[in-house]
């Protein structure tokens, strides 16, 4: 390949020879070239540059300008570049990129530098929006939920219905096994501690208190949470960015009631019995792995539970249900509205609807355990 | 850079640069397209039309090799593009851009980094070359310098196309592809796509493949025009063939009431 670019330094001034293609594919060496031959220029001092660009096989774009930066360079020195051997299609080019050059020198929009105090105000300014985001939506649902009360015609059956079956239904069978297995894994690691003390038996009520106050009903949350949560999100996400929530303003539905009630609804009755599936699956699997790793008959293992178990256990765990299921579905809702316009938000969005509602959920645990502590159920 | 690039022999204006023979594409038991032959030339805007559902579309994504096809051949610069190397393929690619009907602008991205996606993946370009190749490119089709920063969900319609073109053009592609360039724009916008397209064609030696359904991008815009209909292209040439093309279709199309009104204000 031949030089893109000799410099001739006659006496009667200097002289560029262009050569080869002046293309993208040669656009970062050209680039240093004419940066370090510009440098040259400048010290000699010389008057105006010619530029003969009659060698040149190919140019385009990035070769215009390049030569066009080189003469802008040169014109900020007080000197020119001159072209020699300009033909019509070159000089076409030439004037458009020419013509072009002024957006390169404007003002690039105000760089956003980190800073500490920067991040954290719009940190907790975001919290902020957040903690309020979620109030709202919370309030929508709650209000929705009295109109429904009051005009039972606005109530969308068929779409809780199918928020029912997606939420509810199909999450049985991954429910089931995975309240099984941790209820085999509880059944087997207290029966391995408590042999140390010959109490085995009393695994049954640690697996019966623990699965029915606690476990089943957190397990089933999470499992929803990420289940038909981060679902909630991408859908009302998607049909945000697609303006389709517009559409629906527009037509003058309210997107409470077509949105937000079913699925808030869907979720409030789909939680609790899958908390009984799951309160089921893990007690079988406690008493599999009583019966065959701790020698507990089933017989035994139910005769102990009844002891073990009051009426209030099982209570404690349901009354829970209900309030995680409308915490996942107001949270779920509320980031799906959040959506912006690109892919990016919507998946953003999605992690963080199905992480806050994992968050909100074992807190809500927390709470509770604290409140029927005090009241002494 | 380790291996040698690959370069094309420069084509001359009216040489044809894409010539596809052939082209079956069909959907289940459904041919869309039919033994279809259709050539570019380089330096021409070729406007394809037709009927809604004819296959208008799927001729562009399959030349593109984004269908697959049931049989045909896409000869671009003389060589087979399916049966070429992967690095010719890779290199053919370079050689195109495609303007999708919404854009299909990354919306993670802003502009200008929409506008170097493609500069990033191919060449090794300093950062500061990048910018100031991006910046002439969003100029030169168009669009305020402080459009470069901002993001997809924020720009009009108008403005996405624009975007989406300079995109296109990010590589100094021999040939474009467009499909349907200038819907959802108004008149107004839609003249000034046609004209842009018509400088650019002049400045950077661009040949086009433009799906339309516009009759003025026709008129302004197009060198040659081809009608696909019947799974084949009806009738291709220029607008007095079209006129003269014995078709209900094509005659409701170029004579219809619409198009009376610019063949008026045509003449006079």
């Amino acid at each position: 390949m031949p030089d893109l670019v000799i410099l001739q330094d006659n006496s009667d001034g200097m002289k560029l020879l262009a050569a080869g293609n002046w293309t993208l594919e040669n656009a970062a060496d050209l680039s240093q070239q004419l940066n370090e031959l510009e440098q040259r220029v400048a010290k000699s001092g010389a008057g105006p540059l010619i530029a003969n660009i009659t060698a040149i096989d190919q140019i385009d774009t990035s070769g215009a300008w390049l030569l066009v930066r080189l003469r802008k360079q040169l014109l900020a020195r007080n000197s020119d570049l001159l072209i020699e051997g300009m033909t019509p299609d070159r000089e076409i080019l030439l004037d458009e990129v020419f013509e072009s050059a002024a957006a390169v020198d404007a003002e690039p929009a105000a760089s956003q530098r980190w800073h500490p105090m920067d991040f954290l105000g719009r940190t907790v300014a975001s919290i902020g929006y957040d903690m309020s985001a979620k109030t709202n939506m919370l309030g929508r649902a709650i209000s929705g939920l009295f109109t429904v009360l009051v005009s039972p015609r606005r109530l969308r059956i068929i779409s809780i219905v199918h928020h029912l079956d997606q939420a509810g239904l199909r999450a049985v069978p991954i429910i089931a096994l995975m309240s099984f297995v941790i209820g085999a894994i509880i059944a087997q690691q207290s029966a391995y501690q408590l042999r140390y003390f010959g109490a085995e038996v009393f695994t049954v009520d640690l697996v019966g208190i623990l699965v029915l106050r606690e476990l089943g009903v957190l397990l089933t949350a999470i499992m929803v949470a990420g289940r038909s949560g981060s679902a909630f999100t991408a859908e009302i996400g998607s049909m945000k960015m697609r303006e389709e929530i517009d559409a629906l303003r527009v037509i003058g539905m309210s997107t409470t009631d077509v949105l937000v009630l079913p699925r808030v609804l869907a979720l409030v009755i789909a939680v609790p019995l899958l908390t009984v599936v799951a309160n089921i699956f893990a007690l079988l699997g406690g008493a599999m792995v009583s019966w065959v790793y701790a020698d507990i008959p089933p017989i035994e293992f139910i005769t102990r539970l009844r002891e073990a178990v009051w009426l209030s256990t099982l209570l404690v765990g349901f009354i829970k249900a209900p309030f995680m299921a409308l915490v996942i579905a107001v949270i779920a809702c509320s980031e799906g509205f959040a959506v912006k316009g690109s892919a990016e938000s919507l998946g953003r969005r999605t992690t963080a609807s199905v992480v806050k509602a994992i968050f909100m959920v074992i807190v809500m645990d927390g709470l509770f355990a604290m409140f029927f502590a005090a009241i002494g159920y | 850079m380790a291996k040698e690039p690959i370069i094309f022999p420069s084509v001359k204006r009216g040489d044809v640069i894409l010539q596809a023979r052939g082209i079956t594409v069909g959907f289940g038991d459904t041919l869309i397209l039919e033994d279809l032959d259709i050539d570019l030339k380089a330096g021409e805007v070729l406007g394809v039309v037709g009927a809604s559902g004819t296959g208008k579309s799927v001729l562009l994504r399959s030349i593109v090799g984004l269908l697959p096809r049931r049989s045909g051949i896409v000869k671009v610069y003389g060589q087979d593009y399916d049966s070429a190397e992967h690095a010719v393929q890779e290199a053919v690619d370079r050689r195109w851009g495609v303007l999708f009907q919404n854009g299909a602008l990354f919306s993670a991205l802003t502009v200008k980094q929409n506008v170097q996606v493609p500069m990033r993946e191919h060449l090794r370009l300093p950062q500061d070359l990048m910018d100031e190749l991006a910046r002439i490119k969003i100029e030169m089709v168009g669009l305020p310098p402080d459009a470069a920063d901002k993001f997809p969900a924020e720009l009009s319609g108008g403005m996405i196309k624009r975007a989406s073109l300079a995109r296109a053009l990010s590589l100094d592609p021999d040939i474009v592809f467009l499909d349907e360039p200038t819907s959802g724009l108004d008149p107004i916008s839609a003249a000034e796509f046609d004209e842009l397209l018509k400088k650019l064609c002049e400045t950077l030696a661009l040949s086009a493949f433009m799906v339309t359904h516009d009759l003025d991008s026709l008129y302004a815009a197009c060198d040659r025009i081809a009608v696909i209909g019947n799974k084949k292209v009806m009738v291709e040439g220029g607008l007095p063939d079209m006129l003269a093309f014995d078709d209900p279709w094509v005659q409701d199309y170029f004579r219809g009431k619409r198009a009376r009104r610019l063949n008026e204000s045509l003449e006079s």
